[in-house]
Order: C-alpha cells, then structure tokens, then sequence
C-alpha cells in the first residue's frame, strides 16, 4: 500500500517535471540514431525514428494520468447528479437505468472505438469517448445508495421540516455517496488509463506526435522481433501505475466502508 | 416460473432498443455531415452521394431510424464501404477464430482459477491466499497487450516452442495446429478471467464456509475435499456463474487486443481493420452483434438462476 503511494506519486511528479526530466526532445527524430541500444547519449535507447525512448515514456505519463484523472472526475461529476435523480424519483428511475443499462451492454473499448472514429482524436475526444462508458458504474453506485438512504429517518425528517428538495438531495442524501465514489473513483481512474493504452495501441488514439505509452508500445510492434524493450518499457511503468492505483483504491475500500468489500469483490 | 422468464426475457428488449438508439445516433449526431465522416477527406462528391443515398441520409431522422431498424431486425446489417460485401457475412468469415479462442480460453480460465479461488479461501489468510490474491490483482492490472507480448518473448522467440503469429482453423487444419497456434493467445486472454473468477471463487467460498452445514458436514466426519467441493463450491457456484456473464465485456476488449497482437483473422481483428479504415457500417454491426450477445449471456444466466433457485422467481 505505501510501495503503491510512493510509485504512483513518483508517476505523477514524472508526468510534471517531464519537460525538465526528459534528456530529450521527445519528437526529436535523428535518422542516424535508428533503433540504438541504451547508451549514454539514449538511456532505454531509441526508436524506429531515432527518438529517445526514454523521454517519449516519461512524457507518456502525463496523457495517462490526465485522462485516467479527467475520466474519473467527468463521470463522478455526470454520474452523481444522475444517480441522485433516479434514486430518488421512481418516474426518472425507469428511463435512466434503461439508458444505462444499454450503454452497460456495449463492451467500452467498441464504444470508445466507434466515438472516436466518428471524430478524430484529440485529448478531448479519447476522454469523452473513455468517459462515457464508465459513466453507467457510478450511476448505479449513487442509485444504490441513494435508494437505502432516502428510507433513513432522518431523510424523512428533513422532508417534514420543508427542506427544499434541492436541500435534501445535496446535504443529506449526496454525503452519504461519497465514500463509495472515492473507491470508485479510483477503479475508474484505472481503467480508463487501461482503455486509453489499448485505443492508443489500436491506433484509435491519440496520433504519435503525442508519446503515450500506448501508441509508443504500437509503433513497437514493428521491431518486436529486434528491440522488445520499445514494448516492455512502457508497458512495465503502465502496469505499475495501473496496479498502484488499484491497490490505493482496495486500501482506500477497506479504510471507508468495509461494506463495498463484497461489492469490489464482484468486479 | 413461465411469467417470471416471460418478465425477464421482456425486460432484455428496451435495453437492444437503447443500444441501437444509441449507435444510430452516434453516427447521426456526431459534428459534421456523417457521410464527409464515413468516406474521409479524399472523398470525391459523387461518393459523398453514394454513401448519402446507401445510408438514406435524405429523410429525415425519425424515419431513417424506423427504416434502418427494420432492416436490422430482417438481419441487414448494411454493407462494408470497403469490402463492398454485407456486413452480416463479414462476420460470419471471422466468426470461427474468435469463438473458438473464445471458448477455449474460458475453459482455460475456469480449469485454473475456480481451484486457485477454492484454495484461497481455504488457506483463508494464509501466504497462499496472500499470493494467490496478490497475483489475481496483478492479473487485472497488467495490460493484456503486455501480458501477450511476455508469452511471445518467453515461448515463442526464447524457447522457441510455439508460433510467434498466425491462426489455424480447427475446420480446416484439424485440432492439433489448432491447440498450436491458439495456446498463447488463449493464455493471454484468460489472464484477466482467471484474476475475475479467482476472485469471486474466493469470496463466495468465504460466505459459505461460515454456514451451518459446512459445520456439520466437517462434524459427520467428511473429508476435507469432500466439504470443499462437494458441499461447499456447489453452493457458492451460482456468482462463478454470473461473473462468466458480467466479464464478456471484458472478454470482447481482450478479442479485439488479442487478434491484433497474435494477427488472427477474427471478429477482432475485423474490428481493428474497421477502425483503421473507418468503415462505420461494420463497426456499427460489430458493437449491435456483441451487445445483443452481452444481453443474451445475461439473459440466460439470469433464467438458469430461476431454474437453480426458486426464491428468484418471486421478487
């Protein structure tokens, strides 16, 4: 758990200080310096175009962590006020869980991937279409809980007292979803980073102009056979970030509500 | 029982509904002329009035959605802009592969980690259970890409036991080069299942070893192995059941991953092809094919639940 914390802290300063931490311009081709082994000059070595791997990975970082962040935030952000609504109005709660349940029945990577090459790819674009599959998981969570709360006496009290129903959405049934979104969160902080690698390594991502450790590993393919590392380095720190972030989210699960151990379980 | 299915079989169809909703409308709404979209920028306007007239993006939207799902529902899935060939035999051509691996991979997955998720929950606390927990997290967090080309380097290029690409068909190539060439990609597409159902074999292991009759069981003098898979898996079978169902999604992404990695002629390398060339009309019959199928697999987990257990039929 702290060996989780200080890799995932470590992948964010990375992603901060990669201007200043990078030896390299990461777009710098050097034809001469195709596919060169580590060196002094290229720590991992270089790549098909003489770029220097390492630097592409460090910049790569920043794209993962802005769409695993931004995913996770944009969908708790749509989700919760959603969630809120169906849990508390029966009318609303038919439509929005039949919506959701057909975007749950569309496999994410298939959705993303159509969204995307509908409108080409840009930061915005690769986030929107990662984020709009996720969007159902919250949705359902806040439901959930929001359904159990607004039994609760003091819901009940709140509603006799006159409270406006704006007052008693926010104050008294939203903190209750917190702690279940936070560990959520995570999870889909996780695998939106998972959904970026996979459409980057596709090439429905983002164009290699922009180093992710998801299209880096795609333009590795080629050379697998003579240079794996241009694949096994990006996909060693990916994995690490993605398994440190997991890791926080079950610490962070079992710290909050020893309830949702069952729930994470099923996942 | 019969109006408990009739409900629930009912129930599956606004959700189709929705989703064909929503892949017209991905393509109608999205910024742009959706036929400049589907043909690219070198379209010339002859072809722009090819692909409006194919796609009927004359009418207007109301009666487009009512023309192309009836389509649908008489099987037409439109035509490939590539291919020029109907989208439904696309499919059926890549059909094989992928159901294959498919099933053999879930095999694979079930063989390994129903006994892994048994033992940990056995050893419950134990280093076992610790390594065993500790491996199904890895399992989810490496990327399958990742996981893929490990395989490749260990036992095809180092050991040299295996092909390092390719696919053979067990129809035409018999068996044998089958198990050859769909081993790696099986194992590597089992990677995220085995973490899931190893998982989930642990946890409900866990609810129902605390149970009365696991006790007495043990106290009639049982053996060990006996209590584990006789008394107990039987029971915590049903969620091993539903997380077969709730990880096809996760199985379709893995397809598409996998196929690409491994250059096998599937419905995920059609995909793959698909996004490279945006041809929107296969990829709009890829993403309805596998939905329809995501909501059939539930479906029926959802009966078979009925039939194994009769308290379902009343809620």
């Amino acid at each position: 758990m702290i060996v989780a914390a200080i890799c995932l802290a470590s992948i964010v300063i990375i992603a901060i200080l990669a201007p200043w931490l990078a030896p390299h311009d990461p777009l710098d081709m050097s034809p001469a310096d195709r596919l060169k082994p580590p060196s002094d000059t290229y720590w991992l070595g270089s790549d098909a175009y003489g770029r220097d791997l390492l630097s592409r990975v460090l910049y790569g970082a920043r794209i993962s962590l802005i769409v695993g962040i931004g995913s996770a935030l944009i969908s708790v952000v749509v989700g919760l006020p959603l969630g809120i609504l169906a849990g508390f109005f029966r009318g609303l709660d038919a439509v929005i869980m039949r919506v959701m349940d057909g975007l749950m029945a569309i496999p994410s990577v298939l959705l993303a991937i159509a969204i995307v090459s509908l409108i080409s790819a840009n930061l915005w674009t690769v986030m929107a279409a990662i984020t709009i599959p996720e969007i159902p998981r919250i949705v359902r969570l806040v439901r959930s809980v929001v359904l159990s709360a607004r039994e609760e006496p003091y819901v009940e009290a709140a509603v006799s007292l006159g409270s406006s129903l704006p007052t008693v959405m926010w104050r008294h049934l939203m903190p209750n979803t917190l702690a279940p979104l936070i560990v959520m969160s995570t999870y889909i902080c996780a695998s939106a980073i998972l959904t970026e690698a996979i459409l980057s390594f596709l090439g429905a991502g983002l164009g290699t102009e922009t180093p992710t450790w998801g299209n880096i590993m795609a333009e590795g393919r080629t050379y697998f056979l003579i240079k794996p590392s241009l694949i096994f380095w990006p996909g060693i720190v990916l994995s690490i970030c993605i398994l440190s972030i997991n890791l926080l989210g079950d610490a962070a699960r079992d710290r909050l509500d020893p309830r949702l151990q069952k729930r994470g379980a099923a996942q | 029982m019969f109006s408990y299915c009739l409900r629930r079989t009912l129930a599956a169809v606004p959700v189709m509904v929705v989703v064909a909703l929503f892949v017209f409308l991905l393509l109608r709404l999205s910024p742009g002329d959706p036929a400049a979209i589907i043909a690219g920028d070198m379209a010339t306007p002859e072809q722009l009035d090819r692909i409006r007239e194919t796609l009927g993006l004359n009418q207007p939207i109301y009666i487009q959605f009512f023309h192309w799902s009836g389509e649908l529902l008489r099987g037409d899935f439109g035509t490939s802009l590539m291919s020029n060939l109907p989208v439904t035999q696309l499919m059926a051509q890549r059909l094989e592969p992928t159901v294959s691996l498919a099933l053999l991979s879930i095999a694979l997955s079930v063989v390994v980690a129903v006994p892994m998720g048994v033992i940990a929950a056995w050893k419950h606390g134990s280093l076992i259970d610790n390594a065993i927990m500790s491996l199904s997290v890895l399992g989810f967090s490496v990327p399958v890409f990742v996981t893929g080309y490990i395989l490749i380097k260990i036992f095809a290029i180092d050991l040299g036991w295996l092909p390092v690409q390719g696919f053979k068909r067990i129809s035409q190539d018999g068996f044998g080069p089958f198990i050859q060439h769909a081993i790696l990609p099986a194992l590597m597409l089992s990677t995220i299942y085995i973490a899931l159902i190893a998982r989930m074999t642990r946890a409900s292991m866990l609810d129902v070893l605390g149970e009365d009759y696991i006790r007495t069981a043990h106290a009639k003098g049982a053996s060990e192995k006996r209590v584990l898979f006789k008394h107990a898996l039987r029971n915590a079978g049903v969620p091993i059941l539903e997380v077969i169902g709730t990880g096809f999604a996760l199985m379709i992404t893995g397809v598409v991953v996998t196929e690409s990695v491994f250059n096998i002629p599937g419905l995920g390398r059609l995909t793959v092809d698909a996004i490279l060339s945006r041809d929107y009309p296969v990829i709009q019959g890829l993403i309805l094919v596998t939905s329809g199928v995501y909501v059939l697999i539930n479906l029926a987990i959802d009966l078979s639940y009925a039939l194994l257990d009769p308290r379902i039929r009343y809620q």
